[in-house]
């Protein structure tokens, strides 16, 4: 299966305050009574961008500023929490390609580098940094680069990194592993008779 | 040989290395629900592929059933077509569905080892985050996303990275009314929600030795609440005991063989770890949530902390936290009122904390302010604590008995809270909306704190409250 090497991103960007942001708060359970991903990405952080009555809440995501931005900034430890992939599909129907943080919790990092949206790891600082760039001109293109491991803003370089095995399997196009396990069978066959309990032993 | 059980149950499943220096690990049983299965099995169908192993794969329907009125259709036709979406494939597939009629539903972090499925040395997946419960019988279990699971029903094997383990010690013994979920959550409040990431927590020590296989569970399963994807306890008797004679686990001869290569996968007694830790029982209290993340615990008897006197880094998410818990630092979380008070969920609806409340609960009475509902993991739990009269001793105290399934742990089915409410409960996630209203407020605790709760319509000490001693 040939994928699209994921070698950069470019667009504009949106901070997200907060660290710990869970999965529930990207996309409440209620709208996960689905059989398909489609249709998510209107409900990405529904409860914090709408009122009970559904009007629109204060929320960078409402603020049309930013609207159409391609990078998501926020805390640490995003996408902690439950591993539905629906949080990553919802982000990414939104609009986004990619998530900067400070950390990752891990079932989102590899749910969201299967579906080729990159989640890089910057400084705190880096982070606070690229918000206020960003705050004073929202029309300021982002590019990550995962060739050189940084994100340029303004003329200004940020160290972004991802760990080496995502990094590789986004910038190879082998970010959807189903192709390399695919050919791996053979083997799985030869382990699997390894083990009593496949034999139901 | 200096080998932890995480270091041999990944040798004898690891198939190859991946071009980017993951894993390809065989994933020896795939637990399946009907939340983020569907869009598998349509991916699976968009590529042309089958199941693997459907022998390897088992099914149960838990987060969308309704726990009153089960009849099908349900009244709420997008939980009625995911319920049906769920049947179809398990059917077009061959995979064994414990479907509501047969008597063995259930959460699947309960249905799983209730069923004999989880045994020791084996890995394990699930598109749920709580697969790490199963780890408290010596597997590697942990959650995956939707695209995970259908790669491991295409091939029954995906990529993975090695997690590093960190050894969590807790030795001597619980006073009364501290029980295992007490545990847990002061390890999460001590290394924090982020404290594991990259790792799997390998639990043992005293503590650890004499708690039942279940209260092992309990711990196991929130795990992940503390970042680290996988959880597990060396299997040992405890386990043996449990699993002899269940549906699926080995019978005759071969159980003997089973023990003897179950035992073979336990953590060297000089395994290295890459980190170690270490707490004592005895300091550990009651411990109960005040903010929205499961790592914002206190003791019972202790006062909600005042953000400016945390860390820097915790103050933000505190102050968060309390505008929405519409709490007050530095005064006691203990006598904060009570709307409602949930006994149920993956991390706590076993028979053993049913028996637990109910050995305290009889005579008492919810108080009349207070909506109270008991929800057993499993339809062979319910069926049990029917038996046992446990049933009608929660019915006589005033809480409503229901039908099994993940309810009020997540608002997927219809019991939710409604607008701010405050629940007590036993469940794993005090997430912001968890429980199913955007305002509605969660503090987690053990089944027994939630009796209390129940019963004196407030956060309370549930060692006063029964005379625990």
């Amino acid at each position: 299966m040939a994928l699209e090497k994921i070698t950069q991103v470019t667009g504009r960007g949106v901070y997200v305050p907060g660290d710990d942001t869970d999965t529930d708060r990207i996309i409440p359970a209620r709208f996960m009574k689905c059989v398909t991903f489609d249709g998510l990405g209107e409900y990405t952080y529904y409860d914090e961008r709408r009122a009970e009555d559904g009007s629109d809440k204060e929320h960078p995501l409402n603020d049309p500023r930013f609207l159409g931005a391609r990078f998501l900034l926020s805390g640490s430890n995003f996408g902690c929490g439950s591993s539905r992939e629906h949080a990553p599909q919802a982000l990414y129907r939104f609009g986004f390609h990619a998530v900067i943080a400070e950390s990752f919790a891990e079932i989102f990092f590899g749910n969201s580098t299967t579906l080729g949206m990159p989640c890089a790891v910057m400084s705190g600082i880096d982070i606070r940094s690229v918000a206020a760039l960003i705050e004073a001109d929202p029309t300021a293109l982002i590019t990550l680069d995962l060739l050189e491991g940084k994100l340029t803003v303004a003329d200004m370089d940020f160290p972004a990194t991802l760990p080496e095995h995502a990094r590789e399997a986004l910038v190879s196009g082998k970010w959807d592993a189903i192709a390399d396990l695919i050919e791996g069978l053979p083997d799985v066959d030869r382990v699997a008779s390894g083990l009593a309990y496949f034999e139901g032993r | 040989m200096s080998k932890t059980l995480l270091d041999k149950v990944w040798a004898a499943h690891a198939v190859r290395e991946l071009p980017n220096g993951s894993t390809q690990l065989l994933i020896g049983t795939h637990l399946i629900h009907e939340v983020t299965s569907p869009q598998a099995f349509g991916m699976l169908k968009d590529l042309g592929l089958k199941v693997k192993f459907p022998n390897r794969t088992f099914a149960t329907v838990d987060h969308i059933v309704p726990t009153d009125e089960r009849e099908e259709p349900f009244s709420d036709g997008l939980a009625d077509e995911m319920i049906k979406a769920l049947r179809k494939n398990c059917e077009e597939a061959g995979v064994k569905f414990f479907d509501l009629p047969s008597g063995q539903q259930g959460i699947v972090h309960i249905v799983g080892p209730e069923q004999g499925i989880t045994q020791p040395g084996t890995t394990i997946a699930c598109g749920d985050s709580h697969t790490s419960t199963h780890g408290a019988f010596g597997a590697i279990a942990f959650g995956i996303g939707t695209s995970q699971v259908r790669d491991v029903l295409a091939t029954q094997t995906m990529a993975i990275r090695k997690p590093k383990v960190r050894r969590i010690n807790v030795d001597g013994k619980l006073a009364p009314g501290v029980y295992s979920k007490d545990v847990i959550l002061h390890i999460i409040r001590k290394l924090g929600v982020n404290g594991g990431l990259g790792f799997a927590y390998e639990y043992g020590g005293s503590t650890f030795d004499a708690f039942t296989q279940e209260e092992r569970m309990t711990v196991c399963n929130m795990s992940i609440e503390g970042g680290a994807r996988v959880g597990y306890v060396n299997p040992d008797r405890t386990t043996y005991d449990y699993l002899k004679g269940r549906p699926y686990s080995p019978q005759g001869a071969a159980w003997d063989d089973a023990v003897v290569r179950w035992a073979s996968f336990a953590s060297d007694p000089d395994a290295i770890y890459d980190d170690t830790v270490n707490f004592r029982a005895e300091e550990i209290a009651p411990t109960v949530t005040w903010g929205i993340n499961p790592g914002q615990a206190i003791f019972i008897n202790e006062n909600i902390p005042v953000p400016s006197d945390l860390p820097e880094k915790d103050r933000s998410t505190a102050e968060e936290a309390l505008v929405h818990m519409k709490l007050q630092g530095g005064t006691p979380i203990k006598g904060t009122p009570v709307d409602v008070a949930f006994l149920g969920s993956c991390t706590n609806a076993r028979l053993s904390d049913l028996a637990e409340v109910a050995r305290y609960l009889k005579g008492r009475k919810v108080k009349s302010s207070v909506k109270a509902i008991v929800v057993p993991g499993s339809q062979g739990v319910a069926k049990l604590a029917e038996k046992m009269g446990l049933a009608e001793i929660f019915r006589e105290a005033g809480f409503d008995w229901r039908g099994a399934g993940c309810s009020m742990c997540l608002g997927m089915n219809p019991d939710k809270l409604v607008g701010d409410q405050l629940c007590a409960s036993s469940s794993n996630r005090n997430f912001k909306g968890r429980q199913g209203s955007p305002t509605g407020r969660t503090v987690l605790m053990s089944p027994l704190m939630v009796a209390a709760a129940a019963i004196t319509g407030e956060i309370a000490d549930a060692r006063e409250v029964f005379n625990v001693n």
